[in-house]
């Protein structure tokens, strides 16, 4: 196992670290807006994250410091930060601990992006269900507001920042950034057209950034210690620094694992969830989300960073890899996915909303043993026709895992029709009309 | 009513916005915390407030599934059915409460004490099976340790294996 420093995790990998504000400041905590604040330019914090390569951990990747960069600079009305805290991407559970155990060294993030952008306002959005972790946001919020860290004119810097937390109320799509913007407005939660995209048009038709809880817990860091040391680690120059990577499905330790980026998966797998959790060996996985389309063994040796995996057909995206033994069947994963997203198609387009119905439909009935040798074309057919042609990237993600599972194990989805065809040679009235 | 019984808590709310309309989802949440879901009466009480027509107000609670427009059991269960927990077992999890409640997913006990719904990804997958029921989550589940929430949250309305901070694995087991 190739040994390294964590660095998100560090303190709460401490048995006595409660994710105080005392404990958070005896480790250096706050140290970075002391830097900062006042002493720097908000450019050159700027310079410094592009510097440092850190590219967004919500699943797109995006170059952090780029995205900053993106906000109009002579614009002099408020601007807005809203970190993403929705975490809804099925496989995904890292920024639930970051949020939970360290919630200072996010809220420190976001300090440094709002003095980056411009910001004096902002929001997190969290998901609805993490009633707890919004709730130690909150005793966090005001533990830093009481020793000035949070409000006005911040350790005397002239700097104000002021943080809300907000809930969303259970909806898959709201972490969709226009989506979240959306949601924070009161309103239905449907992804906006882009352009113009939130930099100049986001949160109130203001300026906005909306940044991923993990990558907002990088910056205190990456100030601290400087964007050269993030710079060397992981997988330069494009992937650079560590990735928390959530493990779930059949491993023996399922969990969250702080590697850097451009490990293999089977070092994640097998060395850090611990292997198969029997012996049987391993089918495929999902590499970053279930947005992200299957994987199989064969690529267990690709590398966890952002170019390998797009290079093998996959996407690293939110960092949640889903592990499936053998025996598993393959249409029924992919069933169990369409499933999901039928249910969280937020029905603004629709090949999307349309789209998904139909194909959960013919699933359904292809695992049902009901299927027909003409629905894998449907399935393909519906796919090319949703996947780019939707407002979001919902619709790209809704075809991955059929996709993916017909590109690697059509024979499953063969096999289970052939059944019902011959069982429908036996029982002719069992065929039922369908659309 | 809402108003009355929470003028200041509304006022806080409002507070943190620049834009009234932002307050809607957080004052929804506060309508159904007062009576288990949300009423027809409430939605209108909070266009009022925020300057909005009832449909949008309407419109935006019909978008989340965690707004309750109808009544929900004082326990309301949601079981995660996405495809990580199906993995390790969360139908069998479905299987048991079914068998101990003698209800299925979209159904109230008829004391009204639970409600079952088998829900989308809740971002706990490392520790599935999960439920999450009212604010509270409960991972890694067993049969035992499902007999035993339901137990107590019949006896004494509340259990303690729900989660804490979440840190999956624990510190110690990482040695």
């Amino acid at each position: 196992m190739s040994t390294h420093e964590p660095i998100l995790l560090k303190n709460m990998l401490r048995l006595d670290y409660s994710g105080s504000l005392a404990d958070y400041e005896q480790v250096g905590g706050y140290q970075a807006i002391r830097k900062v604040f006042g002493k720097m330019a908000p450019k050159d914090v700027t310079q410094s994250v592009m510097k440092s390569g850190l590219r967004g951990r919500g699943g797109a990747g995006f170059p952090t410091g780029v995205k900053w960069g993106f906000l109009p600079k002579d614009y002099q009305g408020p601007r807005y930060l809203c970190c993403n805290a929705d975490e809804s991407e099925p496989g995904t559970f890292k920024d639930r601990q970051l949020m939970e155990r360290d919630p200072h060294q996010m809220l420190e993030g976001m300090l440094l992006a709002c003095y980056a952008i411009g910001a004096e306002v902002a929001f997190i959005y969290i998901r609805g269900e993490f009633v707890l972790g919004a709730a130690i946001l909150e005793r966090a919020i005001a533990e830093a507001r009481r020793a000035g860290y949070i409000g006005k004119n911040i350790l005397g810097s002239g700097t104000t920042v002021d943080i809300w937390v907000h809930r969303g109320a259970g909806a898959y799509i709201c972490g969709e950034e226009t989506a979240l913007l959306e949601s924070l407005e009161g309103k239905r939660g449907l992804p906006r057209v882009k352009p113009p995209f939130p930099a100049t048009h986001g949160l109130y038709n203001k300026p906005t950034v909306v940044n991923n809880v993990e990558t907002l817990a990088n910056l205190p860091h990456i100030i601290n210690r400087g964007p050269e040391w993030f710079a060397s680690i992981g997988s330069p120059p494009k992937s650079t620094g560590t990735r928390i990577f959530c493990v779930s499905g059949h491993v023996k330790q399922p969990g969250n694992y702080e590697v850097p980026m451009g490990v293999t998966f089977r070092e994640l797998i097998y060395e850090h969830a611990g292997g198969m959790r029997t012996n049987k060996p391993l089918k495929a996985f999902i590499p970053g989300g279930a947005s992200a389309p299957f994987l199989t063994p064969d690529h267990l040796d690709v590398k966890m960073d952002f170019e390998s995996v797009a290079a093998a057909g996959s996407m690293l995206g939110s960092g949640g890899v889903t592990v499936l033994e053998e025996g598993t069947s393959m249409v029924w994963a992919a069933l169990s996915l369409m499933e999901f997203f039928y249910h969280e198609s937020c029905g603004k387009c629709s090949p999307c909303r349309e789209g998904s119905s139909w194909l959960v439909q013919t699933m359904r009935r292809i695992v049902a043993k009901q299927g027909r040798s003409q629905d894998l074309e449907t399935l393909t057919d519906l796919c090319k026709n949703i996947a780019g042609r939707t407002v979001c990237a919902f619709g790209d993600a809704e075809v991955a895992p059929i996709m993916s599972t017909l590109d690697h194990w059509r024979s499953e989805y063969t096999s289970l029709i052939h059944e019902a065809e011959a069982a429908n040679l036996l029982h002719p009235e069992r065929l039922t009309p369908r659309h | 009513m809402l108003r009355e019984k929470n003028q200041k808590e509304i006022d806080e709310i409002l507070s943190r916005y620049p834009v009234k309309r932002s307050a809607l989802i957080p004052l929804l949440y506060l309508a159904q915390r007062e009576q288990g879901f949300i009423t027809e009466a409430a939605m209108r009480e909070i266009a009022a407030l925020l300057q909005l027509t009832p449909p949008q107000v309407y419109e935006t609670a019909t978008f989340y599934t965690m707004l309750n427009l109808k009544r929900v059991g004082k326990f309301h269960i949601q079981v995660c059915k996405s495809l990580m927990c199906a993995l390790v077992g969360s139908d069998t999890l479905i299987g048991w409460i079914k068998t101990k409640l003698g209800i299925g997913p979209r159904e109230t006990s008829p004391d009204g004490l639970f409600t079952l719904s088998a829900v989308e990804c809740l971002a706990a997958c490392g520790t599935a099976p999960m439920m999450q029921i009212n604010d509270d989550y409960y991972e890694r589940l067993t049969e035992e340790k499902v007999d035993r929430i339901l137990a107590d949250l019949r006896t004494t309305g509340t259990c303690s294996l729900k989660t804490g901070p979440f840190m999956w694995p624990e510190p110690a087991t990482k040695a």
